[in-house]
């Protein structure tokens, strides 16, 4: 396998110098407050970390190679306009402590993406600030929180379905919410009977994802949310899925009082092989004033960022969140429109549920062929050869696509979450389709092709259970001593 | 439409397939009274091209520090980014790649972060680091959040001179939990308290947070309470400015149980404040505790060295609500190109700059000292950022800079209070040249 960076290090090479004559020892610090070492950083030229680097980078799967059909992860083309955009001067050199006279395009580009979110999604208010999904779920669960506390109501129950991401209870939990899992409905949807069971007035909120994990359009949302109003709880949308309902439907309408989407699934913006992400959270007026700052408002044609109110939740970001994500995704809305955002969603359930169909009785849907931006199947029927889901996603490698998301929603016994996304064409499709319809036959006639898949990767099945038992995490420090 | 492929005959063929004549019907499920027929308010798509122009127009409405000379900090630093970071984190292969869950075709982004993890532990000194946070702020709360749930303690010690964006973010994490905030005051060097913090300790204390360089920049010296801190069972979380740890003491040095800190200068934009970089490293005992992602070297079947994501059970997709955290994307390719700068300054480089920063902050700051009324308002040790007690209010001092293409630096008032009003944060790069001090000074001395 490649070597680290630390193990091309040689004593005295150098990757970069600074104009100047060599500064003297630092003179204004005592002796005291110096380390003894210098870190031990690699010594290394420009070239060996171009090549470097360069090597590393053609061992990622990425989104300009192939299709990445990861369930929830909405992993579309990330359209080079939009990076451009992001490294205008007049943007990527902005200091977040300029005042406001020095920063009215960006200030009015947090403006317009709030905006715009409303208009998406049909709430009242966003605010940007959350670097993530699981940042926004957070900053959504503290809204709820103050809300009740404000309202001198003492709800500590936050009920999440059992198909919801991990996030969804975690972020609950963070805030000293109680979670309670719902079993889903036969039909993979909310089951209005047991949710009324455990609706009470000790509920905070509802959390919920739409489309949700299995891909199924709640058909009964209306109902779901006057159910939990009723009981005087809110509802939460984790809208990870949003990429489903781009000017088909808006959460706003449906009732949610807060949500939060992802501008790295949704709104095109690169996931850079984990994060930067940014999770905007809309909200409804009523929670409108507990939003957290930064607060952009326009006063007498001019913009202002405005001190948050005695009521708001406070900060969650050390500025005003991932900015240079907002421009990405701003880029994109605007180049869309509102004709070309419901496109997106046409063609990103027409391909899912074009693979869908054809991959339906090969690999069984339990829930229904029909979906909207994705959908789970099951390996199951491969279980008798010995093969398992894990087999089949690594045997997807070695046709030069990702793994699907696997194992996952929990409620599907070895589940494979597809989502195509709209940016696929047929011909990607029906490779994919190809592929696992070849997958299927192979765990038949040679399952041990796939138990012992990939086996055309950089590197082949890993030991995790080592790496687990005695975790190396990091270099040893004789490699950079060279 | 801009990103599909699809075309008429493509769409009927598939529709076709699904046994359905029109895209309408993929919408079936939603109940009637919810579907929108009309377009979004957002406007008709624009092409490519007045796309870019727009956005265009919208830069030229700012005035960035990067064509300017700046004095600002405050967490966020105007170093230079090396070209080749560019051209490094802007290929496909890195940036348009998911988090490495399928390890065999993430070997690139896995190789990355293990090589993140061990630059951040030999510049903190502390044996692991995880894979990033948010920022330096959430870091910090995070840091503090998990001492408490080390020691099962409920009171933060946390000193008054750490940036007050961080106690803000501080205050909101902990607002839901059962967790006391006490503050520990300062000297008139600038710096934590000593006699006051050791007077504040007890049996219920968590953990002192502190910040070295402080918002201030003056440097703490957390060896002189460190024991007493000890003997508590408290914790001592530190953030440090990665780049001041190029010659300053480490977290692993004092002996601190965990450092967190702001990346952005290793190698990142300004980008009006985000993405950030935040980083966390610990103590190997608190390893189970740490929030995050965390990558292994391991081997594959064959025997071939090989890396991938591990001890997940800490991580909320598998824990869900017990785990350590609910962070899930975190800022990887900041941590890419951190991880590239590091690699480039190398040993040498990296202790150049520091001293370079250094260097010309001391010059700065005997040069505004020798202007009439100017004074530094801590006497304690710096880095390469200080406060400026001016002879007027720091706004003055703004404003008339700034007419001169100056940022001369950011005024405290905003966040201390009326005591604060003359009071000026500034900071210097190895950009910032005896040019632009000049300028600087001609400001000053018309005051």
């Amino acid at each position: 396998m490649a070597r680290t960076i630390f193990e091309k290090s040689r004593a005295g090479r150098r990757g970069y110098r600074f104009s100047g004559e060599p500064a003297p020892a630092p003179s204004g610090i005592p002796d005291s407050y110096l380390r003894k070492q210098a870190a031990g950083l690699p010594e290394v030229s420009e070239p060996e970390v171009m090549r470097h680097y360069v090597a590393l980078s053609t061992l990622n799967h990425h989104v300009d190679k192939d299709l990445y059909p990861l369930g929830s992860c909405t992993m579309k083309y990330n359209p080079k306009l939009n990076e451009d955009v992001a490294a205008i001067k007049g943007f990527a050199g902005l200091h977040p402590e300029q005042r406001d006279d020095d920063t009215q395009g960006a200030l009015e580009v947090i403006h317009l993406l709030e905006e715009k979110l409303c208009a998406i999604t049909g709430m009242d208010r966003f605010t940007l600030s959350a670097a993530a999904g699981a940042h926004g779920e957070l900053l959504g669960m503290l809204l709820a929180k103050k809300y009740f506390v404000d309202r001198k109501q003492n709800r500590r129950k936050v009920l999440v379905p059992d198909s919801a991401h991990g996030t969804n209870p975690a972020s609950a939990h963070l805030v000293g919410f109680q979670n309670q899992a719902l079993p889903s409905g036969e039909n993979g949807e909310v089951d209005l009977d047991v949710l009324n069971r455990n609706l009470d007035d000790e509920t905070a909120v509802f959390m919920l994802t739409v489309p949700n994990t299995l891909g199924i359009f709640e058909s009964r949302i209306g109902e779901i949310i006057e159910l939990v109003h009723a009981k005087g709880a809110l509802c939460y949308l984790d809208g990870a899925n949003l990429n489903a309902l781009l000017g088909w439907a808006r959460p706003g309408d449906m009732g949610f009082d807060i949500i939060h989407v992802n501008l790295h699934k949704t709104f095109s913006t690169p996931h850079g092989g984990g994060g930067p992400g940014s999770g905007p959270v809309g909200v409804k007026e009523a929670l409108a004033p507990l939003l957290p700052e930064p607060r952009v408002r326009r006063e007498n044609g001019r913009y202002v960022l405005a001190a948050d109110g005695a009521e708001s939740v406070g900060a969650i970001h050390s500025f005003y969140g991932n900015f240079g994500i907002y421009l990405r995704a701003l880029s994109y809305i605007i180049r869309h429109g509102g004709d070309g955002l419901r496109r997106i969603s046409a063609a990103a359930n027409l391909n899912a549920n074009y693979v869908a169909h054809a991959l339906d009785g090969l690999y069984p849907i339990p829930h229904g062929k029909r979906c909207m931006h994705e959908f789970v199947a099951s390996g199951e029927p491969f279980k008798k050869y010995g093969v398992r889901t894990l087999d089949i996603a690594k045997r997807l490698m070695d046709f030069g696509f990702h793994a699907p998301t696997v194992y996952f929603p929990l409620i599907v016994p070895e589940a494979l979450m597809i989502e195509p996304t709209e940016t696929e064409s047929k011909e990607t499709l029906d490779r994919f389709i190809d592929a696992m319809r070849q997958i299927a036959k192979e765990a038949a006639e040679n399952p041990e092709l796939l138990q012992t898949a990939p086996h055309n990767t950089p590197v082949r099945r890993l030991d995790e259970v080592t790496a687990n038992r005695k975790p190396i995490l990091t270099a040893p420090l004789e490699d950079s001593t060279g | 439409m801009p990103y599909l492929y699809h075309t008429d005959e493509d769409r009927k063929q598939m529709l076709g397939e699904l046994g359905i004549d029109s895209e309408e019907r993929l919408f079936d499920q939603i109940p009637e009274e919810f579907l929108i027929t009309e377009p979004l308010p957002v406007g008709e798509g624009l092409s490519e091209f007045d796309t870019l122009r727009q956005f265009e127009t919208l830069a030229q409405k700012n005035t960035p520090a990067g064509d300017m000379v700046s004095f600002l900090g405050g967490g966020v630093y105007d170093h230079i980014v090396p070209s080749i970071i560019k051209h490094l984190s802007g290929r496909s292969e890195f940036y348009t790649a998911y988090t490495p869950y399928q390890a065999e075709v993430s070997q690139g982004t896995l190789q990355v972060v293990f090589e993140y993890q061990s630059l951040i532990a030999r510049l903190t000194g502390l044996p692991v680091a995880n894979a990033s946070m948010y920022d330096g702020a959430t870091a910090f709360a995070e840091a503090a959040t998990m001492a408490t749930r080390i020691t099962r303690r409920r009171v933060l010690l946390c000193a008054e001179n750490i940036s007050p964006r961080y106690r803000k973010v501080l205050k909101t994490y902990t607002n839901g939990q059962d967790v006391v905030l006490e503050s520990v005051p300062m000297t008139s060097r600038g710096d934590v308290d000593a006699d006051a913090l050791r007077s504040r300790l007890s049996q219920e204390v968590a953990a002192v947070l502190i910040q070295t360089p402080n918002y201030f920049g003056v440097l703490e010296c957390p060896w002189e309470y460190r024991e007493a801190i000890k003997e508590t069972g408290a914790l001592l979380v530190a953030s440090v400015d990665p780049m001041s740890l190029s010659l300053l003491r480490t977290p692993g040095e004092y002996n601190a149980d965990i450092a967190v800190g702001e990346g952005q200068g290793l190698g990142n934009d300004l980008n009006f404040g985000g993405p950030l970089l935040g980083f966390m490293a610990c103590r190997m005992e608190y390893l189970r505790s740490l929030p995050g992602r965390l990558v292994s070297e391991t081997k594959d079947v064959d025997g071939r060295r090989a890396y991938v994501l591990t001890l997940q059970t800490r991580e909320q997709h598998i824990r869900r609500e017990k785990a350590t955290s609910n962070i899930c994307t975190n800022q990887g390719l900041m941590a890419l190109r951190a991880t590239i700068y590091l690699s480039l300054l190398g040993k040498t480089g990296f202790r150049e700059l520091g001293k370079i920063c250094h260097e010309k902050a001391c010059r700065l700051s005997q040069m505004i000292t020798g202007c009439d009324g100017f004074r530094l308002r801590f006497s304690g040790p710096f880095f390469r950022e200080f406060v400026v007690r001016c002879p007027v209010d720091a706004e003055t001092i703004i404003a008339k800079a700034r007419d001169k293409g100056i940022l001369a630096g950011i005024p405290l008032t905003k966040y201390f209070g009326a005591d604060y009003r003359n009071d000026l944060l500034v900071a210097v790069t190895e950009k910032r040249t005896d040019a632009d001090f000049e300028k600087l000074r001609e400001v000053l001395e018309t005051v």
